[in-house]
Protein backbone atom coordinates (compact mmCIF):
# COMPACT_ATOMS: atom_id res chain seq x y z
CA UNK A 1 0.00 0.00 0.00
CA UNK A 2 3.14 2.43 1.41
CA UNK A 3 4.62 1.92 -2.39
CA UNK A 4 1.79 2.39 -4.37
CA UNK A 5 0.97 5.32 -2.69
CA UNK A 6 4.31 6.20 -2.68
CA UNK A 7 4.72 5.66 -6.31
CA UNK A 8 1.72 8.01 -7.42
CA UNK A 9 3.21 10.93 -5.58
CA UNK A 10 6.31 10.25 -7.67
CA UNK A 11 4.12 10.49 -10.46
CA UNK A 12 2.38 13.13 -9.44
CA UNK A 13 5.87 15.62 -8.82
CA UNK A 14 6.70 14.16 -11.97
CA UNK A 15 3.91 15.60 -13.84
CA UNK A 16 3.96 18.56 -11.52
CA UNK A 17 7.92 19.08 -13.14
CA UNK A 18 6.82 18.22 -16.74
CA UNK A 19 4.10 21.11 -16.64
CA UNK A 20 6.12 23.48 -14.73
CA UNK A 21 9.43 23.07 -17.48
CA UNK A 22 7.60 24.91 -20.36
CA UNK A 23 7.21 27.86 -18.20
CA UNK A 24 10.55 27.77 -16.47
CA UNK A 25 12.14 27.46 -19.91
CA UNK A 26 10.05 30.62 -21.31
CA UNK A 27 10.21 33.10 -18.44
CA UNK A 28 13.75 31.96 -17.39
CA UNK A 29 15.54 32.12 -21.14
CA UNK A 30 13.21 34.61 -22.58
CA UNK A 31 12.77 36.81 -20.50
CA UNK A 32 15.04 36.91 -17.10
CA UNK A 33 18.17 36.18 -18.37
CA UNK A 34 18.00 38.53 -21.27
CA UNK A 35 16.87 41.31 -19.11
CA UNK A 36 19.94 40.38 -16.61
CA UNK A 37 22.74 40.19 -19.52
CA UNK A 38 20.92 43.80 -20.90
CA UNK A 39 21.49 45.15 -17.53
CA UNK A 40 24.86 43.93 -17.69
CA UNK A 41 25.53 45.64 -21.10
CA UNK A 42 24.25 48.99 -20.14
CA UNK A 43 26.34 48.95 -17.15
CA UNK A 44 30.12 48.40 -18.84
CA UNK A 45 32.34 50.65 -21.19
CA UNK A 46 34.33 49.41 -23.93
CA UNK A 47 38.12 50.43 -23.13
CA UNK A 48 39.84 48.39 -25.44
CA UNK A 49 38.97 45.63 -28.46
CA UNK A 50 37.09 43.22 -26.83
CA UNK A 51 37.54 45.09 -22.95
CA UNK A 52 34.99 46.21 -21.07
CA UNK A 53 35.28 47.70 -17.32
CA UNK A 54 31.71 48.66 -15.37
CA UNK A 55 30.61 51.94 -15.56
CA UNK A 56 28.33 53.95 -15.51
CA UNK A 57 28.74 55.87 -18.76
CA UNK A 58 26.29 54.69 -21.02
CA UNK A 59 23.88 56.28 -18.19
CA UNK A 60 25.89 59.69 -17.90
CA UNK A 61 25.79 59.99 -21.96
CA UNK A 62 22.23 60.13 -21.25
CA UNK A 63 22.17 62.64 -19.01
CA UNK A 64 24.85 64.26 -20.48
CA UNK A 65 23.25 64.83 -24.20
CA UNK A 66 20.08 67.04 -24.23
CA UNK A 67 19.35 65.14 -27.72
CA UNK A 68 18.74 62.19 -25.85
CA UNK A 69 16.84 63.60 -22.63
CA UNK A 70 14.64 66.00 -24.54
CA UNK A 71 13.63 62.66 -26.85
CA UNK A 72 12.91 60.72 -23.74
CA UNK A 73 10.96 63.50 -22.47
CA UNK A 74 9.08 63.97 -25.29
CA UNK A 75 8.01 60.62 -25.90
CA UNK A 76 7.20 60.30 -22.38
CA UNK A 77 4.83 63.21 -22.55
CA UNK A 78 3.17 63.01 -25.76
CA UNK A 79 2.48 59.42 -25.09
CA UNK A 80 0.74 60.60 -21.47
CA UNK A 81 -1.25 62.87 -23.57
CA UNK A 82 -1.89 60.09 -26.00
CA UNK A 83 -3.46 57.88 -23.12
CA UNK A 84 -5.21 60.41 -21.66
CA UNK A 85 -7.19 61.46 -25.25
CA UNK A 86 -7.57 57.50 -25.87
CA UNK A 87 -8.99 57.68 -22.76
CA UNK A 88 -11.71 60.81 -23.36
CA UNK A 89 -12.46 59.30 -26.87
CA UNK A 90 -13.09 55.91 -25.87
CA UNK A 91 -15.31 56.28 -22.77
CA UNK A 92 -18.63 57.37 -24.44
CA UNK A 93 -18.26 54.60 -26.68
CA UNK A 94 -18.12 52.09 -24.04
CA UNK A 95 -20.17 53.69 -22.34
CA UNK A 96 -22.83 53.16 -25.33
CA UNK A 97 -21.69 49.35 -25.77
CA UNK A 98 -21.98 48.77 -21.91
CA UNK A 99 -25.11 50.31 -20.76
CA UNK A 100 -27.47 52.08 -24.29
CA UNK A 101 -27.45 49.63 -26.84
CA UNK A 102 -28.92 46.57 -26.44
CA UNK A 103 -28.33 43.02 -27.84
CA UNK A 104 -27.14 42.69 -31.58
CA UNK A 105 -26.34 46.60 -31.51
CA UNK A 106 -24.19 46.28 -28.32
CA UNK A 107 -22.41 43.29 -30.04
CA UNK A 108 -22.47 44.60 -33.69
CA UNK A 109 -20.62 48.09 -32.04
CA UNK A 110 -18.16 46.13 -30.18
CA UNK A 111 -17.73 43.83 -33.22
CA UNK A 112 -16.77 47.36 -35.19
CA UNK A 113 -14.70 48.37 -32.71
CA UNK A 114 -12.34 45.02 -32.47
CA UNK A 115 -12.32 44.79 -36.23
CA UNK A 116 -9.57 47.19 -37.18
CA UNK A 117 -7.02 45.86 -34.82
CA UNK A 118 -7.08 42.07 -36.45
CA UNK A 119 -4.99 44.16 -38.74
CA UNK A 120 -1.54 44.92 -38.76
CA UNK A 121 -0.65 48.53 -37.56
CA UNK A 122 1.46 48.81 -40.82
CA UNK A 123 -1.65 48.70 -42.76
CA UNK A 124 -3.73 51.03 -40.54
CA UNK A 125 -0.94 53.03 -41.09
CA UNK A 126 -0.32 53.00 -44.45
CA UNK A 127 -4.18 54.34 -44.76
CA UNK A 128 -3.32 57.72 -42.36
CA UNK A 129 -0.36 58.31 -45.10
CA UNK A 130 -2.81 58.35 -48.32
CA UNK A 131 -4.74 60.37 -46.18
CA UNK A 132 -2.90 63.00 -44.80
CA UNK A 133 0.26 63.34 -46.99
CA UNK A 134 0.81 66.35 -49.00
CA UNK A 135 -0.68 64.54 -52.05
CA UNK A 136 -3.04 62.74 -49.87
CA UNK A 137 -6.97 62.77 -49.95
CA UNK A 138 -7.57 64.86 -46.90
CA UNK A 139 -5.32 67.87 -48.41
CA UNK A 140 -6.95 67.38 -51.61
CA UNK A 141 -10.67 67.17 -50.49
CA UNK A 142 -9.71 70.50 -48.06
CA UNK A 143 -8.99 71.97 -51.96
CA UNK A 144 -11.95 71.16 -53.51
CA UNK A 145 -13.78 72.23 -50.68
CA UNK A 146 -12.18 75.78 -51.09
CA UNK A 147 -11.10 75.83 -47.36
CA UNK A 148 -7.55 75.81 -48.41
CA UNK A 149 -5.43 77.38 -51.63
CA UNK A 150 -3.40 74.41 -52.20
CA UNK A 151 -2.81 71.15 -50.78
CA UNK A 152 -0.93 71.25 -47.38
CA UNK A 153 1.09 68.61 -45.47
CA UNK A 154 -0.68 67.01 -43.04
CA UNK A 155 2.08 64.63 -42.23
CA UNK A 156 5.12 64.98 -40.16
CA UNK A 157 3.18 67.10 -37.69
CA UNK A 158 3.28 66.34 -33.91
CA UNK A 159 -0.27 66.20 -34.21
CA UNK A 160 -0.17 63.82 -36.44
CA UNK A 161 1.70 61.33 -34.56
CA UNK A 162 -0.87 61.65 -31.62
CA UNK A 163 -3.84 60.98 -34.63
CA UNK A 164 -2.26 57.60 -35.18
CA UNK A 165 -1.36 56.64 -31.30
CA UNK A 166 -4.45 57.27 -30.41
CA UNK A 167 -5.87 55.64 -33.33
CA UNK A 168 -3.78 52.34 -32.62
CA UNK A 169 -4.18 52.47 -28.64
CA UNK A 170 -8.45 52.50 -28.82
CA UNK A 171 -9.26 48.72 -28.68
CA UNK A 172 -6.58 48.40 -25.69
CA UNK A 173 -8.97 51.53 -23.95
CA UNK A 174 -12.41 50.23 -25.15
CA UNK A 175 -12.13 46.23 -24.14
CA UNK A 176 -11.46 46.72 -20.38
CA UNK A 177 -13.80 50.01 -20.06
CA UNK A 178 -16.51 48.13 -21.62
CA UNK A 179 -15.72 45.23 -19.25
CA UNK A 180 -15.60 46.75 -15.71
CA UNK A 181 -18.63 49.44 -17.02
CA UNK A 182 -21.01 45.87 -17.85
CA UNK A 183 -20.48 44.94 -14.18
CA UNK A 184 -22.00 48.38 -12.75
CA UNK A 185 -24.78 47.46 -11.66
CA UNK A 186 -28.16 50.56 -13.52
CA UNK A 187 -30.13 50.31 -10.50
CA UNK A 188 -27.41 52.43 -8.17
CA UNK A 189 -27.39 54.84 -11.23
CA UNK A 190 -31.21 55.40 -11.22
CA UNK A 191 -31.20 55.20 -7.24
CA UNK A 192 -28.52 58.51 -7.64
CA UNK A 193 -30.68 59.87 -10.38
CA UNK A 194 -33.94 59.64 -8.05
CA UNK A 195 -32.09 61.12 -5.15
CA UNK A 196 -31.53 64.17 -7.33
CA UNK A 197 -28.25 63.57 -8.89
CA UNK A 198 -27.29 64.65 -11.95
CA UNK A 199 -24.96 63.00 -14.63
CA UNK A 200 -21.76 64.66 -13.62
CA UNK A 201 -22.69 64.03 -10.20
CA UNK A 202 -23.76 60.34 -10.88
CA UNK A 203 -20.20 60.00 -13.58
CA UNK A 204 -18.00 61.52 -10.57
CA UNK A 205 -19.51 59.49 -7.61
CA UNK A 206 -20.43 55.88 -9.23
CA UNK A 207 -19.51 55.18 -12.26
CA UNK A 208 -15.80 56.68 -12.06
CA UNK A 209 -14.96 54.46 -8.81
CA UNK A 210 -16.75 51.36 -10.14
CA UNK A 211 -15.09 51.97 -13.32
CA UNK A 212 -11.59 52.51 -12.04
CA UNK A 213 -9.79 49.04 -11.92
CA UNK A 214 -10.85 49.29 -16.02
CA UNK A 215 -9.73 52.93 -16.72
CA UNK A 216 -6.14 51.89 -14.81
CA UNK A 217 -6.24 48.36 -17.02
CA UNK A 218 -6.70 50.40 -19.83
CA UNK A 219 -4.43 53.68 -19.25
CA UNK A 220 -1.52 50.89 -18.27
CA UNK A 221 -1.38 49.15 -21.10
CA UNK A 222 -2.47 52.17 -23.80
CA UNK A 223 0.79 54.23 -22.36
CA UNK A 224 3.01 50.83 -22.42
CA UNK A 225 1.80 50.47 -25.69
CA UNK A 226 2.39 54.04 -26.99
CA UNK A 227 5.91 54.87 -25.05
CA UNK A 228 6.88 51.43 -27.20
CA UNK A 229 5.54 51.99 -30.52
CA UNK A 230 7.99 52.36 -33.33
CA UNK A 231 5.96 52.33 -36.81
CA UNK A 232 3.67 55.34 -36.31
CA UNK A 233 5.65 57.99 -34.85
CA UNK A 234 8.40 56.86 -37.31
CA UNK A 235 5.93 56.91 -40.49
CA UNK A 236 3.66 59.61 -39.54
CA UNK A 237 6.39 61.55 -37.75
CA UNK A 238 8.74 61.37 -40.65
CA UNK A 239 12.21 61.04 -39.94
CA UNK A 240 12.96 63.65 -37.11
CA UNK A 241 9.94 61.87 -35.50
CA UNK A 242 11.76 62.04 -31.92
CA UNK A 243 10.61 58.44 -31.05
CA UNK A 244 12.83 57.12 -28.20
CA UNK A 245 11.99 53.65 -29.53
CA UNK A 246 13.58 54.98 -32.77
CA UNK A 247 16.94 56.15 -30.60
CA UNK A 248 17.26 52.59 -29.35
CA UNK A 249 17.48 51.10 -32.37
CA UNK A 250 19.29 53.62 -34.32
CA UNK A 251 22.39 52.66 -31.12
CA UNK A 252 21.78 48.68 -31.14
CA UNK A 253 21.14 48.29 -35.30
CA UNK A 254 22.40 51.06 -37.32
CA UNK A 255 25.38 52.33 -34.43
CA UNK A 256 25.69 48.54 -33.30
CA UNK A 257 26.41 50.30 -30.20
CA UNK A 258 24.60 47.67 -28.05
CA UNK A 259 25.90 48.96 -24.41
CA UNK A 260 24.41 52.61 -25.07
CA UNK A 261 21.50 50.76 -26.88
CA UNK A 262 20.58 48.81 -23.25
CA UNK A 263 21.05 51.63 -21.22
CA UNK A 264 18.36 53.64 -23.55
CA UNK A 265 16.38 50.17 -23.05
CA UNK A 266 16.99 49.81 -19.42
CA UNK A 267 15.63 53.65 -19.28
CA UNK A 268 12.69 53.01 -20.79
CA UNK A 269 12.16 49.81 -19.47
CA UNK A 270 11.83 51.81 -16.18
CA UNK A 271 9.77 54.89 -17.33
CA UNK A 272 7.56 52.48 -18.38
CA UNK A 273 7.32 50.33 -15.05
CA UNK A 274 6.90 53.07 -12.67
CA UNK A 275 4.40 54.18 -14.52
CA UNK A 276 2.57 50.95 -14.33
CA UNK A 277 3.29 50.91 -10.36
CA UNK A 278 2.05 54.92 -9.98
CA UNK A 279 -1.44 53.60 -12.02
CA UNK A 280 -2.13 50.83 -9.77
CA UNK A 281 -0.92 52.58 -6.75
CA UNK A 282 -3.28 55.42 -7.65
CA UNK A 283 -6.31 52.94 -8.43
CA UNK A 284 -5.37 50.63 -5.29
CA UNK A 285 -5.07 47.88 -7.59
CA UNK A 286 -2.76 44.46 -8.00
CA UNK A 287 -1.14 43.83 -10.84
CA UNK A 288 -2.65 40.07 -11.02
CA UNK A 289 -5.90 41.45 -11.02
CA UNK A 290 -5.85 44.30 -13.75
CA UNK A 291 -3.85 42.33 -16.08
CA UNK A 292 -5.37 38.86 -15.23
CA UNK A 293 -8.74 40.16 -15.95
CA UNK A 294 -8.17 40.69 -19.63
CA UNK B 1 -27.16 57.73 -18.82
CA UNK B 2 -28.93 54.85 -18.84
CA UNK B 3 -32.14 54.03 -21.56
CA UNK B 4 -33.92 53.25 -17.88
CA UNK B 5 -33.93 57.38 -17.34
CA UNK B 6 -35.23 59.79 -19.24
CA UNK B 7 -33.13 61.10 -21.84
CA UNK B 8 -33.52 64.48 -23.46
CA UNK B 9 -33.61 64.20 -27.05
CA UNK B 10 -30.52 66.46 -27.90
CA UNK B 11 -28.54 63.51 -25.54
CA UNK B 12 -29.53 60.51 -28.03
CA UNK B 13 -29.02 63.16 -31.21
CA UNK B 14 -25.49 63.40 -29.81
CA UNK B 15 -24.64 60.28 -28.68
CA UNK B 16 -26.05 58.94 -32.33
CA UNK B 17 -23.76 61.56 -34.03
CA UNK B 18 -20.54 60.34 -31.89
CA UNK B 19 -20.67 56.79 -32.70
CA UNK B 20 -20.85 57.43 -36.49
CA UNK B 21 -17.82 59.84 -36.57
CA UNK B 22 -16.25 57.20 -33.86
CA UNK B 23 -17.01 54.33 -36.63
CA UNK B 24 -15.95 56.71 -39.52
CA UNK B 25 -12.63 57.32 -37.67
CA UNK B 26 -11.99 53.49 -37.07
CA UNK B 27 -12.53 52.63 -40.67
CA UNK B 28 -11.96 55.58 -42.53
CA UNK B 29 -7.80 54.37 -43.30
CA UNK B 30 -8.98 50.84 -43.80
CA UNK B 31 -11.55 51.52 -46.21
CA UNK B 32 -9.08 54.58 -48.00
CA UNK B 33 -6.37 51.49 -48.27
CA UNK B 34 -8.74 49.32 -50.25
CA UNK B 35 -10.31 51.72 -52.38
CA UNK B 36 -6.52 52.91 -53.68
CA UNK B 37 -5.51 49.19 -54.88
CA UNK B 38 -7.87 49.76 -57.35
CA UNK B 39 -6.81 52.70 -59.09
CA UNK B 40 -5.19 53.24 -62.12
CA UNK B 41 -2.23 55.19 -61.12
CA UNK B 42 1.62 54.53 -59.88
CA UNK B 43 0.79 56.16 -56.52
CA UNK B 44 -1.78 55.84 -54.14
CA UNK B 45 -3.11 59.06 -54.19
CA UNK B 46 -5.99 60.83 -55.49
CA UNK B 47 -7.51 62.00 -57.82
CA UNK B 48 -9.16 58.91 -59.09
CA UNK B 49 -7.92 57.34 -62.53
CA UNK B 50 -10.33 54.58 -62.99
CA UNK B 51 -10.10 50.85 -62.40
CA UNK B 52 -7.74 48.26 -62.34
CA UNK B 53 -6.38 45.60 -60.85
CA UNK B 54 -3.17 45.92 -62.27
CA UNK B 55 -1.88 45.93 -58.55
CA UNK B 56 -3.16 42.22 -58.04
CA UNK B 57 -2.20 40.97 -61.39
CA UNK B 58 0.45 43.45 -63.41
CA UNK B 59 3.24 41.73 -64.91
CA UNK B 60 5.92 42.80 -67.10
CA UNK B 61 3.79 43.03 -69.77
CA UNK B 62 1.63 45.81 -68.32
CA UNK B 63 4.55 47.76 -66.93
CA UNK B 64 3.29 47.61 -63.25
CA UNK B 65 4.67 44.94 -60.65
CA UNK B 66 1.11 42.96 -59.00
CA UNK B 67 0.92 41.30 -55.70
CA UNK B 68 0.92 37.89 -57.16
CA UNK B 69 4.10 38.81 -59.43
CA UNK B 70 6.26 40.62 -56.89
CA UNK B 71 7.97 37.56 -55.53
CA UNK B 72 9.77 39.39 -52.39
CA UNK B 73 6.59 40.34 -50.94
CA UNK B 74 4.73 36.63 -51.71
CA UNK B 75 8.21 35.35 -49.98
CA UNK B 76 7.58 37.75 -47.25
CA UNK B 77 4.20 36.75 -46.89
CA UNK B 78 5.47 32.64 -46.80
CA UNK B 79 8.33 34.17 -43.89
CA UNK B 80 5.39 35.47 -41.94
CA UNK B 81 3.56 32.35 -42.09
CA UNK B 82 6.34 30.00 -41.59
CA UNK B 83 7.27 32.62 -38.35
CA UNK B 84 3.24 32.98 -37.36
CA UNK B 85 3.34 29.00 -37.70
CA UNK B 86 5.83 28.08 -35.34
CA UNK B 87 4.97 31.11 -32.95
CA UNK B 88 1.21 29.82 -32.60
CA UNK B 89 2.22 25.95 -31.92
CA UNK B 90 4.82 27.17 -28.93
CA UNK B 91 2.39 29.70 -27.79
CA UNK B 92 -0.52 27.05 -27.39
CA UNK B 93 1.69 24.34 -26.08
CA UNK B 94 3.07 26.24 -23.51
CA UNK B 95 -0.19 28.11 -22.65
CA UNK B 96 -1.45 24.94 -22.41
CA UNK B 97 0.97 23.53 -20.01
CA UNK B 98 0.63 26.72 -17.91
CA UNK B 99 -2.93 26.89 -17.76
CA UNK B 100 -3.00 23.27 -16.24
CA UNK B 101 0.19 24.46 -13.55
CA UNK B 102 -1.42 27.37 -12.62
CA UNK B 103 -4.98 25.36 -12.43
CA UNK B 104 -4.28 21.96 -11.41
CA UNK B 105 -0.95 22.50 -9.27
CA UNK B 106 -0.24 23.45 -5.75
CA UNK B 107 3.80 24.70 -4.87
CA UNK B 108 5.42 27.39 -3.31
CA UNK B 109 5.83 29.91 -5.72
CA UNK B 110 2.84 29.24 -7.46
CA UNK B 111 1.24 32.67 -7.40
CA UNK B 112 4.78 34.40 -7.74
CA UNK B 113 5.09 32.28 -10.66
CA UNK B 114 1.34 33.38 -11.93
CA UNK B 115 2.35 36.93 -11.61
CA UNK B 116 5.51 36.21 -13.83
CA UNK B 117 3.82 34.99 -16.70
CA UNK B 118 1.78 38.30 -16.98
CA UNK B 119 5.06 39.98 -17.14
CA UNK B 120 6.06 40.12 -20.84
CA UNK B 121 2.96 42.40 -21.47
CA UNK B 122 3.83 45.29 -20.01
CA UNK B 123 7.39 45.08 -21.01
CA UNK B 124 7.70 46.85 -24.18
CA UNK B 125 8.48 45.01 -27.65
CA UNK B 126 11.14 46.68 -28.48
CA UNK B 127 13.48 45.37 -25.27
CA UNK B 128 12.30 42.12 -25.35
CA UNK B 129 13.66 42.18 -28.86
CA UNK B 130 17.27 43.73 -27.85
CA UNK B 131 16.81 41.77 -24.81
CA UNK B 132 16.63 38.54 -26.21
CA UNK B 133 19.21 39.84 -29.29
CA UNK B 134 21.80 40.20 -26.83
CA UNK B 135 21.46 36.79 -24.78
CA UNK B 136 21.29 35.07 -28.33
CA UNK B 137 24.76 36.58 -28.99
CA UNK B 138 26.30 36.32 -25.90
CA UNK B 139 25.60 32.61 -25.80
CA UNK B 140 26.81 32.22 -29.64
CA UNK B 141 30.31 34.15 -28.70
CA UNK B 142 30.58 31.74 -25.77
CA UNK B 143 30.00 28.93 -27.87
CA UNK B 144 32.18 30.15 -30.52
CA UNK B 145 35.18 31.37 -27.54
CA UNK B 146 34.73 28.19 -26.01
CA UNK B 147 33.36 25.58 -27.73
CA UNK B 148 34.41 26.20 -31.05
CA UNK B 149 30.66 25.98 -32.56
CA UNK B 150 29.27 28.23 -34.69
CA UNK B 151 25.46 28.49 -33.43
CA UNK B 152 24.16 30.15 -36.94
CA UNK B 153 20.16 30.06 -35.07
CA UNK B 154 21.09 32.48 -32.30
CA UNK B 155 22.03 35.20 -34.54
CA UNK B 156 19.49 37.52 -35.72
CA UNK B 157 16.58 35.57 -37.78
CA UNK B 158 14.15 33.77 -37.87
CA UNK B 159 14.57 31.46 -34.99
CA UNK B 160 15.15 34.67 -32.83
CA UNK B 161 12.31 35.87 -34.65
CA UNK B 162 10.00 32.82 -33.53
CA UNK B 163 11.27 33.22 -30.23
CA UNK B 164 11.12 36.87 -29.52
CA UNK B 165 7.37 36.53 -30.73
CA UNK B 166 6.72 33.54 -28.45
CA UNK B 167 8.40 35.13 -25.45
CA UNK B 168 5.11 37.75 -25.13
CA UNK B 169 2.58 35.60 -27.12
CA UNK B 170 2.75 33.51 -24.54
CA UNK B 171 1.13 35.59 -21.79
CA UNK B 172 -1.71 35.80 -23.99
CA UNK B 173 -2.11 31.77 -24.65
CA UNK B 174 -1.90 31.55 -21.31
CA UNK B 175 -4.56 34.04 -20.05
CA UNK B 176 -6.89 32.63 -22.89
CA UNK B 177 -6.53 29.32 -21.68
CA UNK B 178 -6.23 29.43 -17.78
CA UNK B 179 -9.64 31.42 -18.12
CA UNK B 180 -11.50 28.55 -19.72
CA UNK B 181 -10.05 25.73 -17.64
CA UNK B 182 -10.87 27.50 -14.53
CA UNK B 183 -14.57 27.31 -15.20
CA UNK B 184 -14.62 23.34 -15.91
CA UNK B 185 -15.97 21.05 -13.60
CA UNK B 186 -13.54 18.12 -12.02
CA UNK B 187 -16.54 16.21 -11.19
CA UNK B 188 -16.52 15.23 -15.11
CA UNK B 189 -13.00 13.94 -14.81
CA UNK B 190 -13.11 12.20 -11.20
CA UNK B 191 -16.79 10.64 -12.69
CA UNK B 192 -14.52 9.38 -15.59
CA UNK B 193 -12.12 8.09 -13.64
CA UNK B 194 -14.23 5.75 -11.41
CA UNK B 195 -15.90 4.82 -14.60
CA UNK B 196 -12.48 3.43 -15.47
CA UNK B 197 -11.17 5.84 -17.76
CA UNK B 198 -6.83 6.18 -18.01
CA UNK B 199 -5.72 9.42 -17.89
CA UNK B 200 -5.27 9.83 -21.83
CA UNK B 201 -8.86 8.60 -22.38
CA UNK B 202 -9.82 11.46 -19.78
CA UNK B 203 -7.60 13.85 -21.11
CA UNK B 204 -8.93 13.37 -25.30
CA UNK B 205 -12.33 12.54 -24.01
CA UNK B 206 -13.45 14.90 -21.64
CA UNK B 207 -10.66 17.77 -21.28
CA UNK B 208 -9.92 18.64 -24.95
CA UNK B 209 -13.14 18.74 -26.27
CA UNK B 210 -13.73 21.41 -23.21
CA UNK B 211 -11.03 22.71 -23.93
CA UNK B 212 -11.40 23.52 -27.88
CA UNK B 213 -13.15 26.68 -28.00
CA UNK B 214 -10.15 28.46 -26.32
CA UNK B 215 -7.61 26.44 -28.27
CA UNK B 216 -8.82 27.44 -31.12
CA UNK B 217 -9.61 30.99 -30.31
CA UNK B 218 -5.84 31.23 -28.73
CA UNK B 219 -3.97 29.95 -31.50
CA UNK B 220 -6.18 31.72 -33.85
CA UNK B 221 -5.32 35.45 -31.62
CA UNK B 222 -1.26 34.21 -31.32
CA UNK B 223 -1.51 33.28 -35.19
CA UNK B 224 -2.95 37.06 -35.85
CA UNK B 225 -0.60 38.72 -33.39
CA UNK B 226 2.55 37.12 -34.40
CA UNK B 227 1.73 38.05 -37.87
CA UNK B 228 1.08 41.41 -37.11
CA UNK B 229 4.04 41.90 -35.03
CA UNK B 230 6.54 44.37 -35.73
CA UNK B 231 8.87 46.29 -33.02
CA UNK B 232 10.30 42.92 -31.37
CA UNK B 233 10.58 41.00 -34.74
CA UNK B 234 12.49 43.93 -35.89
CA UNK B 235 15.36 43.95 -33.40
CA UNK B 236 15.78 40.23 -34.44
CA UNK B 237 15.46 39.86 -38.11
CA UNK B 238 17.88 38.57 -40.57
CA UNK B 239 18.06 38.43 -43.76
CA UNK B 240 14.62 37.60 -44.43
CA UNK B 241 12.27 39.94 -43.48
CA UNK B 242 8.57 39.12 -42.60
CA UNK B 243 5.67 40.97 -44.18
CA UNK B 244 5.39 43.69 -41.77
CA UNK B 245 9.07 45.09 -41.48
CA UNK B 246 9.10 44.23 -45.89
CA UNK B 247 6.24 46.80 -45.89
CA UNK B 248 8.09 49.19 -43.25
CA UNK B 249 11.00 49.70 -45.37
CA UNK B 250 8.99 50.17 -48.63
CA UNK B 251 6.18 52.62 -47.20
CA UNK B 252 9.75 54.78 -46.40
CA UNK B 253 10.79 54.86 -49.74
CA UNK B 254 7.16 55.48 -51.37
CA UNK B 255 5.74 52.76 -52.45
CA UNK B 256 3.13 51.90 -55.21
CA UNK B 257 -0.30 50.28 -54.42
CA UNK B 258 0.98 47.19 -54.38
CA UNK B 259 0.85 47.76 -51.08
CA UNK B 260 -2.53 48.42 -50.44
CA UNK B 261 -3.38 45.21 -52.74
CA UNK B 262 -1.02 43.39 -50.10
CA UNK B 263 -2.57 45.28 -47.38
CA UNK B 264 -6.60 44.18 -48.68
CA UNK B 265 -5.43 40.44 -48.74
CA UNK B 266 -4.37 41.02 -45.09
CA UNK B 267 -7.80 42.59 -44.47
CA UNK B 268 -9.60 39.68 -46.34
CA UNK B 269 -7.24 36.81 -44.36
CA UNK B 270 -7.47 38.67 -40.91
CA UNK B 271 -11.73 38.76 -41.23
CA UNK B 272 -11.87 34.78 -42.60
CA UNK B 273 -9.52 33.70 -39.93
CA UNK B 274 -11.83 35.51 -37.20
CA UNK B 275 -14.71 34.32 -38.86
CA UNK B 276 -13.43 30.56 -38.55
CA UNK B 277 -12.77 31.42 -34.60
CA UNK B 278 -15.83 32.71 -34.14
CA UNK B 279 -17.55 29.79 -35.76
CA UNK B 280 -15.21 27.14 -33.38
CA UNK B 281 -16.54 28.97 -30.59
CA UNK B 282 -20.37 28.99 -30.86
CA UNK B 283 -21.94 26.44 -29.22
CA UNK B 284 -22.55 22.83 -31.78
CA UNK B 285 -25.81 22.23 -32.01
Amino acid sequence: MNGAAAGSRRQALLRQGLLMAPALLWLGLLIVLPHVELAVLSLREQVGPRHYVPSLAQYRTFFAEPEYWHVFLRTAWMSAAATLITLLIAFPIAWVIAKIARGRAATLLFLACLIPFWISETVRTLGWMILLRQSGVLPALLVKLGITAAPIEMLYHDSTIMVGLVYTSMLFMIVPLVSSLESLDNSLIEAAYDLGAGGFAVLRRIVIPHAAPGITAGCIVVFMLTLGNYITPTLLGGKNSGWFTEQIYTQFITRFNWEQGAAFGFLLLALSTAMVVIGLRLAGQRFGDVMGSR
Amino acid sequence: MIPSLPRPAWLRGATALYVAAFLAFLFLPLVIVSVFAFNNAPYPAPPWQGFTLDWFFGNDASGRVGLFQDGELLGSIWTSCVVAVWVTLLSVLAGFANALLIERCEFRGKQALSVMMLVPLVIPGVILGISILSFASQIAQFAQDHLHLDLRMLRPGLPLVVLGQFSYIATIATLTLRARLSRFDRTLEEAAQNLGASRAAVLRTILLPYMRPALIGSAAIAFLMSFADFNTTLMLVGGRAPLTVLMYGRMHEGATPVLNAVSLFLMIGSALLALAMLRGRAPRR
